[in-house]
């Protein structure tokens, strides 16, 4: 579990299902223009349930139920769709209205026609699933320009972001974990206001180190937390960072705690190739963090293969939290 | 009298050569088919739905003949599905299965209907219900149960789990909703391509008939008249939604436009069977693919984190299994006409249950896959490759 920090006496628990529904009940009731539709997200309560209860609130004109159609991407005039996918994984099979009608519009039409949509649903790996619905898609919606792509942690991170991501007037791809949905995490009082934002392209330091950088996103942020708490027992303070945003990524905040530590480790569940470490990477070698490294970037991924079904072999197929320490330590040259 | 004719029929069986360990010891008489001097009827004909049709001037026979000996063997098929179904719904329960688990349960008369109408060098794919034709296709309970265990004797050597087992001319066992329809499409075509007179059995739910893709196969296999049996296995909810709320129009035999089509009784096996013999026969005379909508139904929620009754009533699911059931229909059908004895129903369940509980035996203690074979089966018929593991420091080996 999380380390939690006493804060102020107003804070509760919730989870991230829970401040993800409250984010759009709260977005549903402030603008009439937004609604949310996906496949049984109205009668059914969502198959994960993260719009339970919306229907009943909100009715048939706001909750939409929809056939299994991903394609149908709805350019309404004027309104603003939560487009919830089931799994990102069936995202393919709308990925050209994603990037060619949704992220390159406001571009072609030369600022005629703004997208203000947002795409959700839960990302990358869970148990058991298999290959066909364990795939990370930051990387791929991280490349596109057009586009605004978050991964939230926490829940003040879920709320926040997708709140953002509502009232952002361009298209905005939100990447949830499924894992994460039912773990409590504290929402302080200020997240727990109906007015509370997190801004996108910003991330946010979870833990202060001195000794290296370690760099996440989604549920990996967890996992380099208790990376970090085992080795502060060994004496290397690790300093985490939480990206928030994969587009546009904060660059800054990393090069910033670079330039302090010296020593960078980056965590992500997808693949290696051409991933969110990869890019990373290069970004620090083109920047002025780059000099201030005494050891190469290490970039802690998930296996390059598609994802097996069989328990032990998915338990090797993602950084487990020893790989972050190892990583750690060669990294550290200890 | 009943030993003595066990002893002539034995004494047939190894005569005719027919292996008589094959069917259960009874108390009733065992004969072989060809001699009818037993209790039993050894053939009769039955009255089926008629199908509605599409396009089509005449449609399947709405007579069906049933062999007592092809009566035992689909009543084993669907008890077999059935069994294997209920013992994975446990399995999962008991946390030894994880993951997605789809079953079958209530539908077996479409797999065992369809594979008693098409031969074994015909092709067949579907989507994530998939353990029902897992096995009608020839892969054993033992190793079906042991796949979605994640065991090393699974069919996919516990790679694939649930949604993705395979065999020879079986395609899985697919997770994405309706992209299994264009695979089938192309299956069809290298039929076409190789001029062998196969089929293939392209199958895919109610949900999935509102996917575009289908419609863009269902052009392409029109227009290169390819021998694709497009079939649906309408079970009225495509997970939580019903067909209504999901489908602009709920005849989905007709939904293929310029393709024949027809509507089918998918509770009963001899409807089925009749059905895909029909769709068979008009491919294979290279008329073009056909579309077959089975009217059939789910007694478990759309997979096992699905209680399945947010959007439909217990007392539907009770009708359906007391008044429709696929396994219970033929067996009444068969003693009605006395084709066979309760007592061997009776020898038959026990005995697959004793295979079901084997086959569990071996899928929950085989061991689980060896951690060196996690990145084999990258590329096929490839040199072995070096494979990036969750570190720059992890070097793993992939072999095809």
């Amino acid at each position: 579990m999380r380390d939690f920090h006493r804060s102020a006496p107003a804070a509760v628990q919730m989870t991230v299902r829970d401040a993800l529904n409250q984010a759009m009940d709260e977005e549903l009731e402030r603008d009439e223009r937004v609604f949310l539709l996906g496949e049984e997200v109205a009668q059914y309560d969502g198959a994960y349930k993260v719009s339970r209860g919306l229907w009943k609130k909100y009715g048939d004109k706001r909750i939409i139920d929809t056939p299994i159609s991903e394609i149908n991407v709805l350019l309404q005039a004027g309104l603003r769709p939560i487009c919830e996918f089931m799994t990102f994984n069936f995202s393919m099979q709308a990925i050209d209205q994603i990037i060619n009608s949704a992220a390159k519009t406001y571009y072609m039409s030369a600022g005629l026609q703004s997208v203000p949509i947002v795409f959700r649903g839960p990302n990358g790996a869970s148990a058991g699933v298999a290959a066909q619905h364990s795939q990370c898609f930051a990387a791929w919606y991280g490349h596109c320009p057009g586009l605004k792509v978050v991964s939230p942690w926490n829940s003040e991170d879920a709320k926040g972001l997708l709140k953002s991501a509502i009232r952002d007037e361009n298209p905005v791809v939100v990447l949830e974990n499924e894992l994460l949905y039912g773990v409590p995490f504290e929402m302080s009082e200020e997240a727990q206001s109906k007015d509370f934002t997190i801004p996108i392209g910003k991330a946010k330091i979870e833990r202060q180190g001195n000794s290296i950088t370690l760099v996440a996103h989604s549920r990996y942020v967890g996992h380099c937390l208790d990376a970090a708490a085992v080795l502060a027992k060994e004496g290397i303070e690790c300093e985490v960072i939480n990206l928030r945003t994969i587009r546009p990524m904060d660059v800054e905040s990393i090069e910033t705690s670079v330039m302090k530590t010296n020593h960078l480790v980056t965590v992500e569940g997808g693949w290696p190739q051409f991933g969110i470490g990869a890019e990373i990477c290069a970004r620090i070698m083109e920047g002025p963090a780059f000099n201030y490294l005494d050891s190469p970037v290490t970039r802690v991924t998930g296996v390059d293969i598609p994802m097996p079904y069989a328990k032990i072999l998915e338990d090797h197929s993602l950084p487990q939290v020893k790989d972050i320490i190892f990583s750690v330590k060669k990294t550290l040259n200890i | 009298m009943k030993t003595m004719l066990a002893i002539i029929s034995n004494a047939l069986c190894r005569m005719t050569g027919r292996n008589a360990g094959a069917q259960t010891v009874s108390e009733g008489a065992r004969v072989v088919v060809s001699r009818s001097f037993a209790d039993f009827t050894p053939q009769a004909t039955f009255d089926i739905k008629k199908c509605d049709l599409h396009r089509l001037e005449e449609g399947p026979p709405v007579k069906a003949e049933l062999t007592r000996e092809q009566g035992l063997q689909y009543y084993r098929t669907m008890q077999t599905v059935r069994r294997m179904e209920l013992k994975a719904d446990q399995l999962y329960k008991q946390k030894i299965i994880r993951g997605f688990c789809h079953l079958y349960d209530g539908q077996e008369a479409c797999a065992a209907g369809i594979e008693a109408a098409i031969n074994p060098s015909d092709h067949l794919i579907t989507a994530y219900r998939a353990h029902g034709y897992t096995y009608t296709r020839g892969v054993s309970v033992k190793e079906i149960l042991a796949e979605l265990t994640g065991r090393r004797g699974g069919v996919a050597k516990g790679k694939g789990g649930s949604m993705h087992m395979y065999a020879p001319h079986f395609y899985g066992g697919n997770g994405i909703v309706g992209a299994q329809v264009p695979l089938g499409a192309g299956i069809a075509l290298a039929c076409q391509y190789q001029g062998k007179n196969q089929v293939c059995v392209t199958l895919y739910g109610d949900g999935a008939a509102n996917q575009g893709q289908l419609f863009e196969s269902y052009n392409m296999a029109a227009l290169w008249k390819l021998p694709c049996i497009f079939i649906c296995e309408n079970n009225k909810y495509g997970m939580g939604t019903s067909v209504e709320r999901a489908a602009a129009s709920t005849d989905y035999y007709k939904r293929g436009d310029f393709i024949p089509g027809l509507r089918v009784d998918g509770m009963d096996v001899l409807c089925v069977r009749e059905a895909t013999q029909f769709a068979a026969d008009h491919c294979r005379a290279g008329k073009g693919p056909i579309i077959m909508e089975l009217q059939t139904y789910r007694y478990h929620g759309h997979s096992m984190s699905d209680p399945g009754v947010s959007y439909r009533t217990r007392e539907e699911i009770q009708e359906v299994r007391s008044k429709s059931d696929p396994i219970s229909m033929l067996k009444e059908r068969m003693l009605s006409h006395n084709m066979a004895s309760v007592e061997e129903f009776k020898e038959i369940d026990i005995e697959i249950r004793k295979q079901v509980e084997e086959a569990t035996q071996f899928a929950t203690s085989d061991p689980e896959p060896p951690l060196e074979e996690l990145c084999n089966h990258i590329f096929s018929k490839n040199p072995p490759l070096e494979v990036r593991g969750t570190s720059p420091w992890s070097k793993l080996k992939s072999v095809s």
